[in-house]
């Protein structure tokens, strides 16, 4: 039965993308259609997840598709159950969303059917790759899903920019199939067959194990955009449909974490502590530099998506913890940092999805995505500025929302250093641990960067002060996401004990401890070393913000409250020019961490003409961009082409030569096929 | 239940004691600073005056404010009370301790300086935009210094629950711990900073440019600027309760009879009178900072906590 439903968070989207192509001859009803039928694929992936996490069972199925001799093997256990309502989720908010924000493109130049298709292709392609129980058909969704979000990054490929990004993205993508696909054949190497059950009853020795461990993490690593291979994310989300940003950003890099999970702790099984090392350390580094790179935008979707890195960034550390602790034998607070890892993910899922939404919102009524050029949306489009405040207050890890709840596990995890005897371990966890602080408190400045630049202050466009709300079904799509980011964070007891199940499946041990006090109490380790109450908490905020308000709010007069000019200095004369900048509100951190970016800063002074010492005018330019490339990616660019040059000699033009090697090709496969 | 009923109660009247007493404290380290500079000093409730006159009078918003100008000052004031319930101040293992440890208490302290700086940039001036860019700038660089400290203490306690904590430290009885004294220093470092106080910020200034934590506020006016001036009153409470805490918690009741708590209430007024005393110390000797030097300040606080962090781990653990 819960088989069934999974097969319909696949059917039904992939359905969804068949009618998606009629849009073009009957483009209300099918605009309809499409949506709904995506948004029941969603809310049954939800149910299927939910169920099989309450329940926590684990069902298989087989199918006769595909290539003769390789039925296609389908499982839904705990792990695939929690992606896949993560996943139905954030399908069902932007079903909600999508009809209203998709009309821009109605009377566009290109084609609504290619959106529409490939958008349920490519949701369609996830749920597969969380189903899948054997290699073959794991990579076969894996390129449905990489190859149907290419052609949505270049769905507006008039501009060059897009199609530069999405050769980016497609690149990258097949870089990290690439690499999986070799992780996979190393141990299908001492397998017998290609399922997931054969390759975890496989016994594959250290060595080939580790290697096995690293090609995974450099691929999904790739996929899911840690730090140094994140270049791509911030080129690709942003220059999708913001619907299609969110789905990316929010789910697509989720699934690749699920395939790291998958592959680590489902197939390897043997983790080693020094893996966990490597995710750790990786991980800091994605989340702090992802995080500093995101300060520097300005433009809202392109700094989403460095943030993307950093919250990959965090997820990574969790495991990276969880790996470390369960290497050295400690498999409960390794348990704790799997959970701390997936309620994360959630929890970015949640809030980064509802952040691309609302940048989409505002998109659609200014067409504008740089903040320099916003200001004072929250007068135009109220709703959507308080949802989007609620993204910001989430992604900033502040209490009592739910990206905190996630934080605060990944502290407690890194703070048991105390069972571990090895001292450089012990002496990293904590570091780590402070950086992640530092993110946190990084990640509260960015957003009070991007709020306040986006949404508080006058407008200092025109666009900006004729924008308008936009429809109910965007609307209730934001809404939904920001419910739930409220709902997870006060309560996080009950999340947990659905979250458990997953552990119990790869770890065959639960966090009993964290819910022994009741749905109000967390108290991860134990209620001695941690306990958060975040039910009471909010109960004591809303009390004192109600008692507060009754007490000194003024009931009995009936004047408004007086207004009157913001302090001028005696000048007069405020201009929306004169307010803070989001490039001016990030000065004092790019003063701080300057080395971490390749600066270009250029100030042009124009004196007067007629009097020598009056300046006419300033200008001032600032370039910022990533130090990843010059180090990482020209000098391999350079040294491929060096290579294929050298290799292209070979390429003589002639008839005669090409057949020479062909026949000598023929002559040594003979050789060593004898 | 009758137990637990008085426990709460008790609870509850260390809060409201802890947030009405909080004026008092500014009033006392102004009234220390007055003595070390030769100036004639206010009475010591002047700061209950200017709350209560504040209180009285209309509220003014600037053109441009938005709801967000208006919610700001009762959030504030609730987080940073929240913070306040989270700390054994008088007596521990009350039931509010457990609410939250000492990372939520740095959390909520985190909320209201969000909401803050996004009521500054809410009126659409220079000023607030630029306070509030300095502000997070101080903050982003304060609060994982301040973790760290606070990482140190709870891995020599093994918790993060500041009752647990302090139970741990009294038990253990006098020890001089390297770890601790590096990080009482980056504490009290932090301290200064996030509060607000010289050589930061500067709290009595008129000066638009010099001021931080003041240029925030700068548009508001009645009840709103009083619930304000509370909170950040209270703030600074916190700090030194929490300084005290971890790193002089002898005197606090950690049973509820009737002399222990009288105790503990004497030696916690004890406490933060020195507390006051030291900052306006600090406050007499050293002249505000250029605001580019508040980095290099912040980083030998971080330096320091990072520093006891190591010391704990070679030092004391590897023992």
């Amino acid at each position: 039965m819960i088989l069934v439903l999974g097969y319909g968070a696949v059917v039904l989207p992939f359905a969804a993308a068949l009618i998606a192509l009629l849009s073009d001859l009957f483009p209300r009803t099918v605009r309809a259609g499409f949506f709904l039928l995506l948004a029941a694929g969603g809310g049954v992936s939800v149910v299927a997840g939910v169920g099989c996490l309450l329940t926590g069972g684990i069902v298989t199925g087989q199918l006769g598709l595909g290539l003769p001799g390789l039925a296609w093997h389908l499982r839904l256990d705990p792990l695939s159950g929690f992606f896949l309502a993560v996943t139905g989720i954030v399908v069902v908010a932007v079903a909600c969303y999508g009809p209203a924000y998709v009309r821009q493109y109605q009377n566009g130049q290109q084609p609504l059917s290619a959106l529409g298709f490939f958008t349920g292709i490519f949701v369609a392609g996830m749920q597969l790759v969380l189903l899948a129980n054997d290699v073959f058909l794991f990579m076969l969704a894996w390129e449905i899903m990489s190859l149907s979000s290419y052609f949505l990054v270049t769905y507006q490929h008039q501009h060059a920019a897009n199609r530069r990004a999405g050769f980016l993205y497609l690149l990258m993508a097949e870089g990290s199939a690439l690499l999986i696909l070799l992780a996979f054949g190393i141990l299908a190497a001492f397998a017998h067959g290609l399922t997931f059950g054969a390759l975890r009853a496989a016994h594959v020795p250290v060595e080939w194990a580790t290697a096995a461990f690293v090609l995974a993490l450099l691929g999904f690593g790739l996929k899911a955009g840690l730090v140094p291979f994140h270049v791509w994310l911030p080129e690709a989300h942003p220059v999708a449909p913001s619907h299609i940003s969110a789905l990316m950003s929010g789910l697509m890099l989720k699934v690749a974490v699920y395939g790291f999970i998958r592959f680590v702790y489902g197939l390897v099984v043997h983790i080693q502590w020094r893996w966990g090392l490597a995710v750790l350390i990786l991980g800091t580094v994605s989340a702090l530099f992802g995080v500093l790179y995101a300060i520097m935008q300005h433009d809202l979707k392109r700094l989403l998506a460095y943030h993307s890195v950093e919250n990959i960034g965090i997820i990574f550390m969790g495991l990276g913890l969880s790996m470390i602790f369960i290497g050295t034998g400690h498999p409960v607070l390794g348990v704790l940092g799997l959970i701390a890892a997936l309620y994360h993910t959630l929890n970015h899922a949640l809030f980064k999805s509802l952040l691309f939404l609302g940048s989409g919102a505002i998109l659609l009524r200014t067409h504008e995505g740089d903040l320099e050029h916003m200001g004072g949306l929250i007068r135009r489009m109220p709703q959507t500025a308080l949802l989007f405040l609620i993204g910001c207050l989430s992604i900033s890890a502040l209490p009592p929302f739910n990206g905190f709840v996630s934080e605060w596990l990944t502290f407690q995890t890194a703070l048991q250093v105390s069972v571990l005897s090895n001292t450089v371990l012990r002496a990293v966890l904590p570091v780590s641990a402070a950086l992640l602080a530092l993110t946190g408190a990084l990640a509260a400045t960015c957003f009070v960067k991007v709020y306040g630049v986006a949404f508080l202050g006058r407008s200092r466009t025109r666009r900006i002060r004729h924008a308008r709300e936009v429809a109910w079904g965007m609307r209730v799509g934001m809404g939904l996401l920001a419910l739930l980011c409220l709902v997870f964070g006060i309560l996080p007891t009950l999340t947990i004990r659905l979250i458990e199940s997953v552990p119990r499946l790869l770890l065959h041990r639960g966090l009993p401890s964290a819910s022994v006090h009741g749905w109000l109490w967390l108290t991860p380790v134990s209620a001695r070393v941690a306990s958060y109450s975040a039910p009471l908490l909010v109960l004591g905020l809303v009390l004192m913000l109600a008692l507060g308000y009754g007490l000194l709010h003024p009931r009995r007069r009936r004047a408004a409250i007086r207004r009157s000019h913001a302090w001028d200095c005696g000048f007069g004369g405020l201009t929306p020019r004169m307010q803070y900048t989001s490039t001016a509100f990030s000065m004092p951190i790019r003063r701080i961490f300057s080395p971490v970016w390749t600066l270009k800063e250029q100030t042009e002074v124009q004196m007067d003409d007629r009097e020598p010492l009056r300046v006419a005018g300033i200008r001032y330019q600032l370039q910022i961009s990533d130090r990843i490339w010059p180090l990482l990616y020209e000098p391999m660019a350079r040294g491929l082409q060096l290579v294929t040059r050298r290799i292209g000699r070979i390429q003589t033009g002639r008839v005669r030569t090409y057949l020479a090697y062909s026949f000598f090709t023929l002559l040594l496969l003979l050789w060593l096929v004898r | 239940m009758a137990g637990s009923l008085t426990l709460w109660s008790l609870a509850l009247l260390q809060v409201l004691v802890f947030i009405a007493g909080a004026p008092l404290l500014t009033g006392w380290i102004r009234r220390v600073r007055s003595a070390l500079q030769n100036r004639a000093a206010p009475p010591i409730w002047q700061p209950y005056r200017e709350l209560a006159k504040l209180f009285r009078k209309n509220v003014v918003l600037a053109d441009e404010a938005s709801w967000i100008f208006r919610t700001t000052p009762y959030v504030v004031l609730a987080a940073t009370v929240s913070a306040a319930a989270a700390l054994p101040a008088v007596a521990t293992h009350l039931p509010t301790d457990a609410i939250a440890d000492v990372i939520v208490l740095v959390g909520f302290l985190a909320l209201a300086r969000f909401f803050l700086a996004l009521a500054a940039m809410d009126v659409g001036t220079a000023f607030g935009g630029m306070a509030a860019s300095r502000e997070m700038m101080v903050a982003s660089l304060a609060e994982p210094a301040m973790l760290i400290a606070v990482f140190t203490l709870s891995m020599t306690a093994g918790s993060t629950n500041l009752s647990t904590a302090v139970g741990y430290i009294l038990h253990s009885g006098l020890v001089l711990r390297p770890a601790f004294v590096f990080t009482l220093v980056g504490l009290l470092m932090v301290a200064i900073a996030e509060t607000g106080r010289l050589p930061v910020d500067n709290p009595a200034t008129h000066l638009e440019l010099t001021m931080i934590h003041e240029g925030m506020i700068l548009e508001y006016g009645g009840r709103h600027l009083a619930l304000i001036e509370w909170a950040s009153e209270i703030k600074l409470m916190i700090y030194g309760v929490l300084i005290a805490d971890l790193f002089l918690p002898w005197g606090i009741a950690t049973r509820l009879t009737v002399p222990s708590l009288l105790l503990g209430s004497i030696a916690l007024v004890a406490k933060l009178a020195f507390w006051g005393g030291l900052l306006a110390m600090v406050e007499t000797h050293f002249a505000k900072m250029r605001l580019f030097r508040v980095p290099e300040f912040l980083n030998i606080a971080f330096l320091l906590c990072l520093l006891g962090l190591l010391s704990h781990l070679i030092l004391e653990v590897a023992l």
